[in-house]
């Protein structure tokens, strides 16, 4: 077999482990699962009378591809758990003693987080499908909607791995402390054009308000546009923002694994 | 396996500071020290998970720096913790570690299968780790070093945290795979490991080798084991010290007297009986060996200081 293959069944064994973890422990998939269809109850029937979407619209309609990216973005929590996990426990030496592709070990991960997260996405549109959300732009434009949602996924895998090998898995179960502001300034939530000044930009800038309102404009769902030039090029944002992601992050998880220092 | 002069360096400190290690093929080398002494960073050289900042290394006949692809294909890493995967079964985790060194699927089940039976784990081999005991764990661990019988493996504290009996084994399985012609480096705080598993043992002191032997040579250095006898009065200490003979060592403070010895329970018998005729009741009769903190402090005049 040559170098690819053997890339390919390392990946293959690497994603086989997670998968197995998931199927054996379902734990945290649920717990997983549980808190963005909490919040899509929550959000969507509790709060949602007494929210506005600026433009019009039903907010349960502007809402769920808000909860699509934020799940997406809580993610590379569980990704970089992971990853500090087997760093602490010395998997990770023994991955790197080993004879198997640098790639594999990656390119694995990356398949379990894309297809744990699409998971996520499946249930999450299901739950919205019954109480009231739905797609305009037809079944392509669906799928593409998707699709960039797991790309910026699949970007931040690469931000996760290089973070799960900085920090101790104690630092990285607290990742959602950074992650919830994160996710609540951007346009998830709320439109930008209600908040102050300052925290607007800072919203209308954020990487997964681009992946949010693109995801909105092809599912054809309430709340897109805006003044800004953020908010007018988002699908052209939530393709670019995630390859910045991976330009910046690969090199970096790449030295960092391979880091001869520690 | 052989290195010259290493040296490594994290934020200044030195934690190899010109180590030189020469092993032959199909033996075993302890490595022992306390905490800190660097240990573990020359096993992490030698197993090309560190860069080192001078010298050279060889493993199985590559330069570790140079080749490192061709080391990692002959060595075996087993690291002070358990690597092996608490959800997966003994078998599955012996069969991925197979498929990660790039056996066939079906090699690499007619492997674990072979590995299950060689370290006495075919009875749980469906069973999921979570449930095995310590000692089960370590031998699971070990039988994935040793997947694509490596020709060197590295053995970093392998019985750290292990009760006894689960050291027996561990023991018994590295000694096995040395009689089928593997060379090990092992690094210990336990002297009586190094005693029991290595045919030279290396004395590390704060990165630099402060010793070499075998381990009788090591043992000799000390005067082997102890016999230690604890009286009343101070008037039996010369009694005492009479019957342990010359070489007798007297602690006026704490009423002690202690020797080396030889026959360890025959001298014990000896004393006991000796000093019954001479009408001593010795509070306390105790057979010791000497710990690394003294094979230590013979060696270096110092005493380990932990830095780790």
């Amino acid at each position: 077999m040559n170098a690819v293959g053997y890339a390919a069944v390392d990946s293959w064994v690497v994603a086989k482990r997670e998968l197995v973890h998931w199927v054996r422990e379902p734990v945290r998939v649920f717990a997983n699962l549980a808190y963005p269809v909490i919040s899509v109850l929550i959000f969507g029937l509790v709060f949602g009378s007494a929210m506005n979407v600026f433009g019009g619209g039903d907010y349960i309609e502007f809402l769920l591809p808000g909860m699509f990216g934020q799940t997406v973005a809580f993610g590379v929590g569980s990704t970089l758990l992971m990853v500090s996990m087997d760093a602490d426990r010395g998997v990770t030496d023994r991955f790197r003693a080993s004879p198997m592709s640098q790639t594999g070990v990656v390119a694995g991960r990356s398949i379990a987080d894309l297809v744990n997260s699409s998971l996520e996405l499946l249930v999450l549109a299901l739950c919205g499908l019954v109480i009231g959300w739905s797609f305009h732009d037809g079944l392509v434009n669906a799928l593409l909607a998707f699709a960039l949602l797991l790309w910026l996924r699949f970007a931040l895998v690469w931000v996760g791995i290089y973070v799960g090998l900085l920090v101790k898995p104690a630092a990285a179960q607290a990742s959602w402390m950074f992650l919830f502001p994160l996710t609540m300034f951007a346009n998830t939530f709320v439109s930008p054009e209600l908040m102050p000044g300052w925290l607007r930009v800072v919203a209308e800038w954020n990487p997964l308000s681009s992946t949010v309102a693109a995801a909105r404009e092809l599912f054809g769902n309430p709340g897109v546009g805006g003044d800004s030039w953020a908010a007018q090029h988002s699908v052209l944002l939530a393709v670019l923002w995630p390859a910045v992601f991976v330009a910046v992050f690969w090199p970096l998880s790449v030295l960092k694994y391979r880091d001869l220092n520690r | 396996m052989l290195a010259e002069g290493l040296r490594k360096g994290f934020g200044g400190k030195a934690a190899l500071d010109g180590f030189d290690l020469a092993v032959p093929a199909g033996t075993v080398c302890g490595l022992l020290g306390p905490n800190g002494a660097g240990k573990t960073t020359a096993v992490r050289i030698l197993a090309t998970l560190l860069r080192l900042d001078g010298g050279r290394a060889e493993v199985a006949g590559h330069d570790v720096a140079r080749e490192a692809p061709r080391v990692r294909r002959q060595v075996a890493l087993n690291g002070q913790q358990s690597t092996v995967d608490d959800v997966l079964t003994g078998r599955e985790n012996l069969v991925m570690w197979g498929r990660l060194y790039h056996l066939s699927r079906k090699e690499a089940h007619a492997r674990a299968e072979e590995l299950l039976a060689q370290f006495g784990l075919t009875d749980a081999a469906d069973t999921r780790v979570k449930a095995y005991s310590g000692g089960m764990r370590r031998r699971l661990d070990l039988a994935s070093s040793f997947i694509t019988r490596p020709s060197v493996l590295f053995l970093d504290e392998p019985t750290t945290g292990l009760d006894p009996r689960n050291r027996g084994e561990v023991w018994r399985e590295v000694k096995r795979v040395v009689a089928e012609g593997t060379t090990v480096l092992l690094t210990t705080q336990y002297l009586d490991e190094a005693d029991q598993l290595a045919d030279q043992v290396v004395v590390l002191d704060t990165g630099r080798v402060a010793a070499q032997g075998t381990p009788d040579q090591l043992k000799s250095t000390l005067g082997g084991d102890r016999i230690e006898v604890v009286v009343r009065t101070a008037e039996e200490l010369p009694v005492v010290a009479g019957v342990l003979g010359p070489a007798a060592e007297v602690d006026h403070d704490a009423f002690r007297v202690s020797a080396a010895v030889a026959d360890r329970v025959a001298a014990l018998t000896r004393v006991t009986s000796a000093l019954a005729a001479r009408g001593v009741e010795a509070e306390d009769i105790a057979l010791r060996r000497p710990t690394l903190d003294e094979v230590f402090l013979a060696i270096t005049g110092h005493r380990a200081e932990a830095r780790a």
